[in-house]
């Protein structure tokens, strides 16, 4: 069920479309051999072609090509063997063409669809179109007070422009919408999906409407850079819209900024004239044209994605939903699970690589390809939990260790000495003494003071240092209680 | 299809050209003359032709995804009017 906002005069629906720009993960850029990496010197990555210098042609690079194919089958989507680049025109100082060459009539991948896990089930979202472009260089404002400054490293490099249908209806879904798209695109490796970067940015276009009434005008809100932003970008948006229309005014159709700091949109400062881009097919390049054998060979090489390996950890694993869900966001986190958990207990894998190892790797800032635990080596810690060598208690003690020293849990448990006492007529002993070193205790507990029993319980594991079996300690000290 | 004076200034405005008002009635009737003689094209019968992006009837060259292009910041910036190190400078642009 859809969830409405509460105005003044009724419920109203939100109408939601996202426009997703993934830059494509590839060494050089999609019509020129010059590098692509983030973060180098300024203007450095720029080849004659990027700069758009006069009699220079743009060659297509087939990786990229291959990335959108991949893409557009990781969203179960229509592949075009035939497709053709435009021109998109514009003046802009970070676009020395004059103009963006991307895809207008005739994308490289048709309709497709991914689905999303939100707190009432599982939502189709369709989406309507992958198409290439390219990206524009970037601008700096800030770095002089009456100029502006423009690095042209970014100009060229290949983007996927990912258009949903208006199937989202809350903020909610967006994100999860947002979440699943850079979850498949990072399982695939066409693009990296880091948003702080900018490799992956949203557009974000929002309406409402009465519910079961025509579409209303939609304003689209540019350069949403997390998916925190999106989420708060559309809540106020939508608030906004309500509030406007009930006032008695009409939308215009605009496009508007997300300003984090204040969590509130604002217009862009108003074109004298709506953009007219004037599409038409560069006449640089020939159509990209491919045969199906192509699609078949990158269909086949393709990885398990998140939403097949979350049914296949519930059915395999007999995991929870929440648990499996989480597990396979990251494609790494699912390798290090498998490897962890594959031959002993699947639940306590889980719990253990959700709760203790993220828990210490977040401490320390450190990502799960860096942690000081390896994924067999914590998978063994689970077997000597499961077969009773230390108690569970201890093994938190040994994993501290571990994530310290980085050495194997069972020869810290050696070395420390710490293996479990799992002998009854050791722990009898300590039992017997306990019992005998508390006499006065004993008689309360006799005279029907039953919460001294997690006394005794204390008592005995502090003299087995916590090594001794809780279950053997309590069933022996009822037992001679009694 | 005629141009009028209006449509010249817009697609002047689009393409950043400044024309006065002496030059928007001179540049329409030019364009208008254009106009009329593409559209001589309107008697061929294109009703069961698809339409073409490319004459030639070729597919695109393709390119390894490898680097072996730029890393020569002074040549990308060798016309710039203005820099600051090795950033082109314009005026302020904010939106």
């Amino acid at each position: 069920m859809a969830q409405f906002l509460k105005g003044e005069t009724g419920d109203w629906e939100i109408v939601i479309g996202l426009e997703v720009h993934a830059q494509v993960s590839s060494e050089a850029k999609l019509f020129s051999s010059a590098a692509t990496k983030f973060g180098a010197e300024p203007n450095s990555q720029v080849s004659l072609v990027d700069a758009a210098m006069p009699g220079m042609l743009p060659v297509i690079n087939k990786e990229c090509v291959r990335q959108a194919i991949k893409t557009g089958l990781g969203i179960n989507a229509k592949i075009n063997l035939f497709s053709v680049f435009d021109r998109k025109n514009y003046f802009y100082p970070d676009l020395p063409q004059g103009y963006q060459i991307s895809q207008f009539k005739q994308p490289i991948v048709g309709e497709g669809f991914l689905e999303i896990e939100v707190s009432d089930g599982v939502k189709k979202i369709g989406i309507e179109r992958l198409h290439l472009e390219q990206d524009a260089g970037k601008s700096m404002h800030d770095q002089h007070p009456t100029k502006s400054f423009i690095d042209l490293n970014r100009s060229g490099v290949a983007l996927m422009e990912i258009v949903s249908k208006p199937d989202i209806r809350s903020g909610e879904e967006a994100g999860a919408y947002v979440k699943k798209l850079r979850s498949i695109v990072r399982y695939l490796g066409t693009c990296d999906g880091n948003m702080q970067e900018g490799s992956l940015r949203c557009d974000v276009n929002v309406s409402v409407r009465k519910p079961g009434e025509e579409l209303g005008t939609r304003c689209e809100i540019k350069n949403v850079n997390s998916i925190r932003f999106v989420q708060q970008a559309i809540e106020y948006e939508a608030r906004r819209q309500i509030e406007m229309i009930e006032d008695g005014h009409s939308i215009n159709q605009e496009t508007r900024l997300f300003d984090p700091n204040k969590g509130e949109t604002r217009s862009m400062r108003s074109k004298e004239e709506a953009h007219d881009y004037r599409y038409f097919p560069d006449p640089d390049l020939l159509p990209l044209k491919f045969d199906d054998a192509l699609v078949q060979a990158i269909a086949s090489d393709m990885p398990e994605l998140p939403d097949a390996k979350r049914t296949r950890f519930i059915e395999e694993y007999e995991l929870s939903e929440a648990d499996a869900t989480l597990l396979v966001e990251e494609r790494e986190t699912a390798e290090f699970y498998e490897k962890m958990a594959v031959g002993r207990d699947k639940k306590l894998s889980a719990n253990w690589l959700g709760t203790e190892l993220f828990g210490a790797l977040n401490k320390e800032g450190l990502s799960l390809a860096e942690s000081p635990i390896t994924a067999e080596s914590l998978g063994r810690l689970m077997e000597i939990i499961s077969d009773g060598t230390i108690s569970g208690r201890i093994a938190k003690d040994v994993f501290v260790d571990m994530f310290e020293s980085g050495e194997d849990a069972l020869d810290i448990v050696e070395r420390k000495g710490l293996t479990q006492i799992s002998d009854a007529g050791a722990i009898s002993e300590l039992v017997e003494s306990v019992i005998s070193d508390n006499a006065s205790k004993v008689a309360e507990f006799r005279n029907g003071k039953d919460k001294l029993f997690g006394f005794f319980v204390g008592q005995v594991m502090k003299k087995s240092q916590g090594k001794a079996n809780p279950k053997l300690v309590n069933d022996l000290l009822k037992d001679k209680l009694g | 299809m005629s141009l009028d004076k209006g449509t010249v200034k817009r697609v002047a405005q689009l393409a950043r050209l400044r024309l006065d008002d002496e030059q928007l009635e001179k540049t329409a009737e030019e364009l208008n003359k254009i106009f009329t003689w593409i559209e001589q094209l309107d008697e061929v019968d294109v009703s069961n032709i698809e339409p073409l992006a490319s004459v030639t009837g070729h597919s695109l060259p393709e390119r390894m995804d490898e680097v072996t292009d730029g890393n020569y910041p002074d040549r990308v910036l060798s016309n710039a009017p203005d820099r600051a190190s090795n950033f082109f400078t314009v005026p302020k642009v904010v939106e």
